[in-house]
């Protein structure tokens, strides 16, 4: 039998007939009805989708703020209580262990939101690096359920007013306490909340009776793929840093002190030797997928790590890791599919713009 | 989920259709399903000679890529051009408009191998 972790909303996902697979060690929805019907409903109304997988650590102590500001990238004393921030974990190497959300949900109390497959390998870096007396680290991901509601209409999901983008509330909603924090992978204004795992099937039911659509990773990679935002595992990984995937936004390198900083240093100064870039497919071809290799005049350049078809666009989209001369918005690139070359064109991020 | 009873089947998804020495060939409404939203069609080239179990066609959906193999030994003498324009056609219509490729086979006595509408049906549950 697998040996692949069930969410607590896994026999909801079976009741609507949702296609199941494997990912980062649990069973999860691929999709309900169709990757493009749910895409579409969470472009244009509301989408809902299963997170429970993804890890919940909670730091705390009197060194809590001061240590982890030594482990992430960004910086974490410009957190108010209540808001919280897009971050890295970094090896000494600088490559990233993992992406993730760190919450400032106390003056030394934070709570960290991290990728479902890297759950362990983070935790035991942090405890590894963790600075025993004054800091406790406990990781929460068996306690909490979790969904991410996305789209135009969230708030119409709600009686309660939302926080302010990135930032993270505890509210009562039909008995049920729940941490509701404004963010999202998805380019809408969206809302994650997370919720004793006793209370998921309730809470996911109210969520859809309400009108939002149940959404599975499918739509969830499509959707973050259009703006650009990465993925872990594709995208991002110990052997790439922050700088050359273009998110230097979020490293502070004006902080004295964190793991990686010298090679990130070192990599905005004199730059890297691949950047990661987001393209086009430029006319009728086969959609692009990850590693499907990348060229300039019949040389090859760099590798694909993500690709799909777009379903507000219309067209193939993708991220590629390309040689560092090349990675100029509006170069026209080559991508190799099944031994046929394709044109595609370099883009701005993010790919999709919302009409406003 | 649609099985015709007058076509035979492939353990790989793909539907058959006897037409004389010729047979059409499509993926299953089981297999359109379990894609969903088919974005692309590439269709082998015609004179091609192809083998059994040989990949000579691919349908992607938007999160993946999957090859259409030919069922048994033959040559393509037809292939669904409107495929191009009109991908969805997969997903519409399995079994008709959405047919993929017309093989001239070099044996029929190879058609043996392949399944009837019972065991397909057995085989998807």
């Amino acid at each position: 039998m697998s040996e692949e972790k069930k969410t607590p909303l896994y026999h909801e996902h079976v009741k609507l007939g949702a296609k199941i697979i494997p990912f980062g060690g649990w069973l999860m929805p691929v999709h309900y009805t169709s990757i493009v019907d749910e895409h579409r409903a969470v472009r244009a109304n509301v989408g809902m989708f299963d997170i429970s997988h993804m890890g919940q650590f909670v730091v705390s102590g009197s060194g809590a703020r001061a240590w982890l500001n030594t482990m992430l990238t960004n910086n974490i004393d410009k957190l108010e209580v209540g808001q919280g921030q897009y971050t890295f974990l970094l090896n000494e190497r600088g490559g990233i262990i993992d992406d993730l959300i760190a919450y400032r949900i106390g003056e030394e109390k934070f709570l960290l939101v991290v990728n479902a497959a890297r759950v362990d390998e983070d935790f035991d870096w942090l405890d590894r690096h963790r600075a025993k007396e004054d800091v406790d680290l406990a990781n929460r991901s068996a306690d909490f359920g979790g969904v991410a509601i996305q789209g135009p209409n969230v708030a119409k999901m709600f009686d309660a007013e939302l926080p302010p983008r990135n930032h993270i509330v505890d509210l009562t909603i039909d008995g049920m306490p729940v941490s509701i924090a404004r963010t999202g992978y998805t380019g809408e204004d969206g809302v994650e909340v997370f919720f004793r795992a006793q209370d998921a099937a309730k809470f996911w039911n109210l969520i859809l009776q309400r009108g939002a659509k149940a959404c599975g990773l499918g739509a969830r990679d499509t959707l973050r793929l259009e703006m650009c935002y990465p993925l872990n595992g594709s995208d991002l990984s110990p052997e790439r840093n922050p700088i050359e995937a273009g998110l230097g936004f979020f490293v502070d390198l004006t902080k004295e002190n964190f793991t990686g900083r010298d090679v990130l240093s070192n990599a905005k100064q004199n730059g890297t030797k691949q950047k990661l870039i987001a393209f086009r497919m430029d006319g009728k071809g086969p959609p692009p997928r990850p590693h499907y290799g990348v060229f300039v005049n019949d040389a090859r350049v760099g590798e694909v790590t993500s690709g799909t078809l777009s379903p507000s666009l219309n067209y193939g989209i993708g991220m590629a890791y390309i040689d560092a001369p090349h990675a100029k918005i509006g170069t026209k690139i080559d991508i190799e599919i099944r031994g046929q070359k394709f044109p595609a064109v370099i883009e701005k991020k993010p790919l999709y713009k919302k009409k406003t | 989920m649609n099985v015709p009873d007058d076509l035979l089947y492939t353990e790989s998804h793909e539907w058959i259709k006897r037409e004389g020495d010729n047979i059409r060939v499509g993926i299953t409404d089981h297999a359109q399903a379990e894609l969903t939203d088919v974005v692309f069609v590439e269709v082998p080239k015609k004179d091609r000679q192809v083998n059994a179990k040989e990949a000579i066609a691919v349908v992607e959906s938007v999160k993946a890529a999957s090859d259409i193999y030919a069922p048994v030994k033959g040559t393509v003498v037809d292939a669904n051009q409107e495929l191009s324009s009109n991908p969805a056609l997969v997903n519409t219509d399995p079994f008709g408009k959405g047919w993929l490729f017309v093989l001239k086979i070099d044996n029929a006595d190879d058609l043996k191998s392949l399944k009837d509408a019972a065991a397909y049906k057995q085989q998807i549950g």
